[in-house]
């Protein structure tokens, strides 16, 4: 897998991929998409990255640990559950600001599930880049655990 | 419809099933595969399944009449599936460790050899 | 919000472990949730007792529909015993020597294990208890192969298989009863099944999930993961596993057969003391003959997970051939509280006996009887903590497992149930031979002149000890205040069989929602926007 077209192919695609993953979590809410399509899509990105051009790489693009990736997601995402609770509703039920940005018409609701498919999203990343580097480097030592 | 989904899923358990019971390792992990595959169907017939009546309403109108088709399964069917990927790559890498590491593929000798 | 917190703080703790940086935090962090549970273990039991039953619509969503976590008094039991297991499991293992490599995956499975275990013992509906049933799993295949030795992983593989195979049936059963009666609300499943109005595709119906609940609670004849699994494991998991993994599914099996499948109780009860009678019998006939002490122990879960069984299939046969029903209530009152009991003793008991396992092996490097002797010389302290603890098992009078006992065989003979209840006499006695076996051949004789000498305990000695002597404390507690360890059994008992207001609990009052209406089902929701 180490032809200069795939590699080249590999680089212009990788960010794309990384963009389009973002807007399926941002329109994920009411429309098809969401944050774990999105991550496996963003996931997918570093793994072309991994093929194209080995772990190490994929891994320096991503500079961070993936397994961190997947406590700071849980984190986002148990965080999400916050509001409700300190506003006396039942953990996770969904609240919503409505933000008059640019167009007075429709303004931008954004919400806690959406912090939730942020988590999600992140968690998906994270658990998908673990288990795909170690399968790629495991050939030559199965590290311990996953 | 139902009748087609319900036959796969009989012949899904069935190969499922004499898979179990054999003595390679990897033949036994397959026949979980296609259990699993074989329950994710089974939910996914209890939908209700009705052709072009999908349960979506648009804004203000009343609910469709039913019957419709059901939405929630497909949601506990991605569940399981998205669990059932986790364990499943989980056993996988188990059984090539446990291959590579006693050389073994075969459940008698994996039982009998304890204590190691 | 309370009814969560026992999910909410270890998943919380489990995020931080893998998030924090440095090489010492998540054993930090892992030794201070563990700790800090019992606390709010303890918070929703006292809630729970002032105001009944507590039920959380997840994410505002009405009962049948949504996700609904249920904290009544048996499972608010439940949730402190894990707690209890978990911070004494955790205490004993910061004194182990930490493995770098594996700390930071070692101290999240066991964080993300205890969420688990309080999420399945919370859940209101089929579906969320798979999910934290498979949760359980997972960190349980992990922490169990973690170590990669060769014993463990053969053992691993055997557990890993049956789970999957049990997770299928889970599955299975899961669908059709969404495929029957449209709900996998556990209490809306006990009324839809009431109006179908055709009892046995209820027990049909069952048959799935019992047999799923069965494979986990190592009942007989799916027993054979269990003895694999469980004796290679490093002490401090061992015990983790063994107070927890079987007790979660008989929690299941008590609790679908009391609130979800009860049109048909004398076929779910008689085929439950039958396995009770055959996992009693086989388990410590198996146990008598093993020469290993966690192998010895290993086979005891299960003899002892027949006593549980035996309380449940006790109460089901009583509701069902009882005509009076005041004596009814009564009667299976007694025999369902007297499963809460054996398994509120029995947790606390069974992760001592392995934690003391583990004290020996740090002692002498070795848990072979043959090898063995002279530990109530060189160790009183762990003798003592032994005897405790055995003695408990065995069910002698003044000891936790007498109680439990005694609850359990005056159910079964006011049942009539001679032949089970024969049995469990039977298997009292050898579960005596075997603990007295261990402790003749460890503890009391000479040491075998070939035995390697008493080794330095080293450091970490002293919260090794502590966590065991505090579970031996309390099963000594159990056993002098039987009064109150019964008042809390018998409580969780009468709420589980006053089935109809269990429901309607569960069922009526649906969520505040931020526009202040109730969310009525399949109503289009007034906050989503739509195009």
């Amino acid at each position: 897998m180490r032809s200069v077209i795939f590699k080249a192919g590999a680089r212009a695609v990788a960010p794309l991929l990384v963009l389009v993953s973002a807007l399926l979590v941002v329109r994920g809410h009411n429309e098809p998409g969401g944050g774990f399509v999105g991550g496996l899509l963003c996931a997918s990105a570093f793994a072309l990255v991994a093929l194209a051009e080995g772990v190490g790489a994929a891994r320096r693009l991503l500079r961070i640990e993936p397994l961190r990736l997947v406590g700071i997601g849980l984190l986002v995402a148990l965080g999400s559950a916050i509001p409700a609770a300190i506003a006396g509703f039942a953990p996770f039920t969904g609240l919503w600001v409505s933000l008059q940005l640019w167009d007075k018409a429709s303004p931008v609701k954004l919400g806690t599930p959406l912090v939730f498919d942020l988590g999600v999203y992140l968690t998906v990343v994270g658990i998908a880049l673990a288990m795909i580097f170690t399968l790629e480097e495991s050939d030559d030592d199965a590290p311990a655990g996953l | 419809m139902t009748l087609l989904l319900a036959c796969s899923i009989a012949i899904l358990f069935a190969i499922g099933g004499y898979l179990l019971m054999r003595r390679s390792i990897v033949r036994v992990v397959f026949g979980l595969v296609l259990l699993s595959h074989g329950a994710n169907l089974l939910i996914f017939t209890s939908a209700n399944l009705v052709p072009l009546r999908p349960p979506i309403a648009r804004a203000g109108a009343p609910a469709p009449e039913p019957p419709f088709a059901d939405p929630l399964p497909s949601a506990l069917i991605l569940t399981a599936i998205v669990i059932g990927f986790g364990v499943l790559s989980f056993t996988l890498v188990l059984v090539r460790r446990a291959a590579r590491e006693l050389r073994v593929d075969d459940v008698e000798e994996l039982c009998s050899e304890r204590p190691r | 919000m309370t009814a969560m917190l026992p999910i909410l703080v270890p998943l919380l703790a489990a995020a931080l472990a893998l998030a924090l940086p440095g090489d010492r935090a998540p054993r930090l962090v892992l030794l201070a949730t563990a700790l800090f549970l019992p606390l709010v273990a303890l918070l929703v039991m006292v809630r729970v007792h002032e105001s009944g039953a507590i039920v959380v619509h997840v994410g505002g969503w009405a009962a049948p529909f949504g996700i609904a976590i249920v904290a009544d008094r048996f499972a608010s039991i439940m949730v402190m015993l894990a707690a209890i297991v978990g911070a004494a499991t955790v205490l004993f293992s910061s004194g182990e020597a930490p493995d770098p490599r594996t700390d930071r995956a070692r101290s999240t499975l066991i964080l993300a294990l205890l969420a688990a275990a309080a999420g399945a013992f919370l859940a209101g509906d089929l579906f969320n208890l798979y999910v934290w049933f498979e949760l359980l799993l997972v960190s349980s295949f992990g922490l169990a192969v973690l170590e990669g030795r060769g014993n463990q992983l053969a053992g691993g593989i055997v557990y890993v298989v049956l789970s999957l195979l049990s997770s299928t049936l889970f599955l299975v059963g899961a669908g059709l009863c969404y495929g029957a009666v449209g709900t996998l609300n556990l209490a809306d499943l006990g009324v839809r099944l009431a109006e179908l109005g055709n009892p046995r595709l209820a027990t049909v119906l069952a048959s799935p999930l019992l047999i799923a609940f069965a494979i986990k609670a190592a009942v007989v004849p799916f027993v054979a993961w269990l003895p694999a699994a469980y004796p290679p494991l490093s002490s401090a998991i061992g015990a983790l596993f063994a107070g927890l993994l079987t007790k979660v599914g008989v929690y299941a099996i008590i609790r679908t057969s009391t609130i979800a499948f009860v049109q048909e109780p004398e076929v779910i009860g008689f085929a439950i003391l039958t396995a009770a009678g055959a996992t009693m019998a086989l388990g410590v006939l198996a146990a008598v003959s093993q020469a290993e002490i966690r192998r010895i122990l290993s086979f005891h879960i299960a003899s002892q997970i027949g006593y549980m069984l035996m309380g449940t299939g006790l109460a089901l046969v009583i509701v069902a051939t009882t005509p009076s029903e005041s004596v009814r209530a009564e009667l299976a009152t007694i025999a369902l509280g007297g499963a809460i009991l054996y398994i509120l003793h029995h947790i606390i008991v069974k992760t001592n006996l392995f934690l003391v396992a583990g004290l020996i092996e740090r002692r002498r490097g070795t848990t072979e009887l043959k090898a063995l002797g002279g530990l109530a010389q060189s160790d009183p302290a762990i003798a003592a903590i032994f005897l405790i603890s055995a003695l408990s098992l065995a069910g002698l009078p003044v000891f936790s497992g007498f109680w439990a006992k005694l609850v359990l065989v005056r159910a079964g003979l006011d049942a009539g149930a001679w032949i089970v209840t024969g049995i469990a006499l039977a298997t009292g006695l050898l579960t005596l031979l075997s603990m007295m076996k261990i402790w003749v051949e460890a503890f009391w004789r000479e040491p075998v002149a070939a035995a390697p000498p008493p080794r330095e305990p080293g450091p970490g000695w002293r919260p090794m000890l502590a966590a065991s002597g505090a579970l031996a404390a309390i099963a000594l507690a159990i056993g002098l205040g039987a009064r109150p360890a019964w008042w809390l059994a018998r409580g969780a008992a009468e709420d589980m069989l006053a089935r109809d207001a269990a429901a309607a609990r569960v069922l009526e009052g649906g969520p505040e929602t931020p526009t202040g209406e109730r969310r009525e089902p399949r109503a289009p929701d007034p906050e989503e926007p739509r195009r």
